[in-house]
């Protein structure tokens, strides 16, 4: 059984089929692609999984249990996190803060504990932010933990919106568009960091990404979307000869 | 460039008093409340005392209802109706009680009255919130100040309920004067310090994140609508505490004194001190209680002077006195060597 | 059935005062995105002029044809001009600040307002009454049944209804017809690529203020006329024509319209047929039905949702 299935996944908004027919499966420790022209539904089907829409066809299960329509702090909770194209972080908190907040599922102590400060709340704290120090270490963020995360520049802020992410202790990450807007420098280290990432948290990866070349090297497969319909799906090798996928991108050959 | 020594998370506490020293020193601040109490009733000129009394539950309305507006970041206009919601309950029972009971009121029930006058006020606050989970911004503003309007209508029309007396448009009149400094005071101390550790705890992270960016909180889950109602619970809990305050100190109650006027001068302290900081919201208090009765020969023009204060802040400083700093924070709580 | 037909017709007469004061808020939350606080109090600003011009014509022994519209064309510019004044002052310079500031300003703007006006010096706070300038009788009449007395529709009912349908018009024909309408609607829909497509934002913005403000001053010298002036008087209508315009769908003109008249319908027909004893509930009862559009349908009945892109 994989940890994440989704069968035959569809949703419509109005007239319009955002997305339709949708199968995918990933396993644990696994780093696979969702490729496909602007506008195809690739972030509608990140959307759905993580419950912020509702699909109107198919299921999604999440080792083994359906997850569609969930709310999306209860899918977290089940075990999938997430990043947004358009960074969503926590800006007016601090570096520090944001991390920490990935935490909130993992306080045991209560209110009263809270509020008088026992030494179980105490330690728990301690601990979290020495975890959160420690992730922070890894995406290379130590120097601006007090900084609200608004002042950051952009990589280093789409390296937090991970750091975040991972702090959720989740089974599978999803990354929606990690790399857009970054350099060639940094769309390396942003390779080296998952490839890191995948090792040391276990943590199986599901990667929206525009840059081909980033997803060609890393992915071990690939799923190719078009007008909300899977075109392809295979190796890196079988996607990039597919004439389809070709044609999606790049439109018909001229004769 | 390696640190000279790993970073820990001790050592962003290094400085940082022990917390169980901290809960000593409250138990001791407010123990010594009680000999000041007692020495101000007797030295003290009553104007004065009647002033700090005012000032102090002022700071809990506005301490409450910036967890709802400023660090929870719902636009609560309604807090003066679960202000009148714990007046009215602590105001009826008192009056109601002290004529069947002989003698002095006893702590403990008074105690039992005040939290008990907090309970109503945060069950409203229940009622209240729960709609957050459909609504937001302007449209929560209208609804928590439609829900305001509704408490103090109702409040107008019920002379009595059963036996106890309520007085509807007439108003209450001769409740029991309990209120001192002690009491007043020492609700500020519980109302500022629960809050202030919640908030800026693990468990309150989640409130602020609500604030920030609803749906990435979701994502990373938190349960929006539990803090959103959490927020309003809490926050009527302490605006109910300060209704019974406020009720015994005068000894009358009148609906029309819980309108939307009262809440909007609640909302005009936490802009002013800055939404999102407790020890503003405890400046701002201070200041616009204390400011009026300084003001006391242009009566007339109080609230016109009120209203251009507000434009004005508005117009040049959004975010209020501290915006949303607090005063305790040093520049950088943390110095790790640059890795 | 007798007095249903007159309660119809009251509630049609009240409701289209809302509908003249719900366009006004309506229009600006449609550019702005703002819920203009201080539009029920420039209603009252115009009741104000209203009740002085009134009273220096009286003095004046003017006749009724000359004293009736420059009393509605003297409320409508003053309020033109406050409404404008408004919105450059206090509003403009908060345009690309969070909503919520503005928020708190037109709250502010609001309290100045009704407080000023309060003041022995402006106004006072005792309400007035209007000079007689036209005595309120019956225009159109008939009998209903055996009833002795017959649905009556009075000469100000005629002319609050007349004028509000005017307005409407006027209005509908220069949203939907003129340049200048077409940039309004740009402008709702979004301000900045509407500044970058070359339409003067703060121009149309300032005229939605103008306009709606115009129409608030036609509804307050309306209810000087009925009832009588005093500086809270904004207050409920305020509230109620702002409820309206949420019922009908904020953003929306035809909306705007729908949803006073319904707020007014019901208002009346309300008061008529239940107890007297719960007369006060009435503001409450509009409350209630504020938070069940929320609640149920809080794009309105004519309004189009909005989703926010994740």
């Amino acid at each position: 059984m994989a940890l994440l299935e989704i069968e035959n996944l569809g949703i419509g908004f109005g007239g319009l089929q955002a997305v339709a027919g949708f199968n995918f499966s990933l396993n644990q420790g696994e780093l696979v692609g969702l490729i496909g022209p602007n506008g195809a539904g690739k972030t509608t089907v990140f959307n759905i999984v993580t419950g912020v829409y509702r699909p109107t066809a198919g299921d999604v299960r999440l080792e083994g249990k359906s997850i569609a329509g969930m709310k999306p702090f209860r899918v977290n909770r089940l075990g999938i996190a997430r990043t947004f194209q358009n960074i969503r972080l926590f800006g007016g908190l601090s570096v520090l803060d944001n991390v920490l907040i990935g935490f909130n599922q993992s306080v045991a102590h209560g209110f009263l504990g809270t509020v008088v400060r026992s030494r179980r709340q105490q330690l728990e704290e301690r601990m979290h932010e020495q975890e959160a120090i420690d992730l922070l270490r890894t995406f290379d963020l130590l120097g601006r933990l007090d900084d609200p995360a608004r002042t950051l520049a952009y990589g280093p802020q789409r390296r937090l919106e991970i750091a975040r992410a991972l702090a959720t202790r989740p089974k599978i990450l999803m990354l929606d568009e990690p790399a857009a807007g970054m350099n060639p420098q940094e769309k390396m280290e942003l390779m080296e960091l998952i490839g890191a990432v995948r090792r040391k948290f276990h943590v199986g990866i599901w990667l929206i990404e525009h840059d081909m070349k980033l997803v060609m090297s890393i992915c071990e497969r690939i799923t190719v979307l078009d007008h909300g319909e899977t075109i392809a799906a295979g190796t890196p090798q079988q996607v990039q000869d597919n004439p389809k996928v070709i044609e999606a991108y790049l439109g018909k050959a001229e004769v | 460039m390696e640190a000279q020594q790993a970073p820990t998370a001790t050592m962003l506490h290094r400085n940082q008093v022990p917390a169980w020293i901290m809960n000593v020193a409250l138990v001791i601040v407010i123990a010594v409340l009680w000999p000041i109490s007692v020495a101000f009733d007797k030295y003290l000129d009553s104007y004065v005392l009647d002033v700090l009394i005012r000032i102090g539950v002022a700071i809990i309305l506005a301490v409450s209802l910036n967890l709802i507006n400023g660090i929870t970041g719902q636009f609560s206009l309604g807090h003066a109706g679960f202000m009148a919601l714990g007046a009215y309950t602590g105001g009826v029972l008192l009056k109601h009680y002290q004529n069947q009971i002989p003698g002095e009121l006893l702590p403990a029930t008074f105690i039992g009255v005040t939290i008990l006058g907090g309970v109503v006020a945060s069950a409203a606050g229940l009622i209240v919130g729960i709609p957050t989970l459909r609504l937001s911004g302007d449209y929560l503003a209208i609804a928590t100040l439609g829900f305001g309007e509704i408490i103090a209508v109702v409040l107008n029309q019920i002379d009595s309920i059963g036996k106890f007396e309520v007085g509807g448009s007439a108003g209450l009149h001769n409740i029991p004067h309990i209120t001192n400094f002690f009491w007043t005071y020492a609700w500020v101390v519980i109302c500022v310090v629960v809050i202030a550790r919640l908030v800026y705890s693990a468990k309150g992270k989640p409130f602020f994140a609500v604030r920030e960016d609803e749906i990435a909180a979701a994502a990373m889950g938190i349960d929006t609508t539990y803090y959103k109602v959490a927020a309003f619970v809490i926050g009527a809990f302490f605006a109910g505490v300060a209704g019974v305050l406020s009720a015994t100190l005068s000894g009358n109650l009148d609906p029309g004194d819980f309108n939307f006027v009262k809440s909007i001068v609640i909302v005009v302290m936490v802009v002013l001190g800055g939404s999102g900081s407790i020890t503003g919201s405890v400046l701002a208090a201070i200041l616009l209680t204390y400011l009026p009765e300084q003001l006391r020969a242009f009566e007339d023009w109080r609230l016109v002077i009120y209203a251009l204060l507000l434009i004005v802040m508005m117009l040049v400083r959004p975010e209020g006195l501290l915006g949303n700093r607090e005063l305790w924070w040093t520049r950088k709580r943390l110095a790790f060597p640059e890795e | 059935m007798h007095v249903f037909l007159q309660e119809l017709i009251n509630g049609l007469s009240i409701g289209a005062v809302y509908a003249l004061i719900a366009l006004g808020y309506t229009m600006v939350y449609g550019v702005l995105k703002l819920i203009n606080f201080a539009h029920g109090d420039v209603y009252m600003v115009g009741a104000v002029i209203a009740y002085e011009l009134a009273v220096k014509a009286v003095a004046a022994r003017s006749p009724i044809w000359v004293t009736l519209p420059v009393i509605f064309l003297g409320a409508m510019g003053g309020c033109a001009i406050l409404g404008f004044v408004i919105e450059y002052l206090c509003y403009r310079p908060l345009r690309h600040r969070p909503r919520l500031v503005a928020l708190i300003t037109a709250i502010g703007v609001s309290l100045l307002l009704e407080n000023l006006f309060q003041n022995r010096l402006v106004f006072g706070a005792t309400p007035r009454i209007l000079p007689e300038l036209l005595p309120i009788r019956p225009a159109l009449s008939w009998a209903v049944g055996s009833e002795k007395a017959p649905v009556v529709v009075t000469n100000l009912d005629l002319i609050s209804m007349g004028l509000c349908l005017a307005m409407m018009a006027v209005l509908s024909w220069f949203v939907l017809r003129t340049k200048m309408g077409l940039a309004l609607r740009a402008v709702s829909f979004r301000v900045d690529t509407a500044s970058l497509m070359g339409i003067n934002t703060n121009r149309v913005i300032s005229m939605t203020f103008v306009l709606g403000s115009a129409l608030a001053a036609v509804a307050g010298v309306v209810d000087a006329m009925r009832y009588q002036v005093d500086p809270l008087m904004g207050l409920i209508p305020g509230i109620k024509a702002f409820i309206a315009a949420v019922l009908g769908g904020i953003g929306s003109i035809p909306g705007a319209l729908l949803g006073g008249l319904l707020m007014g319908l019901v208002e009346t027909l309300l008061k008529g047929y239940l107890p007297a004893q719960y007369n006060n509930y009435s503001n409450a009862a509009a409350f209630v039905v504020l938070i069940l559009i929320l609640l149920v349908r809080p794009s309105g009945l004519l309004g189009k949702t909005t989703v926010e892109k994740v």
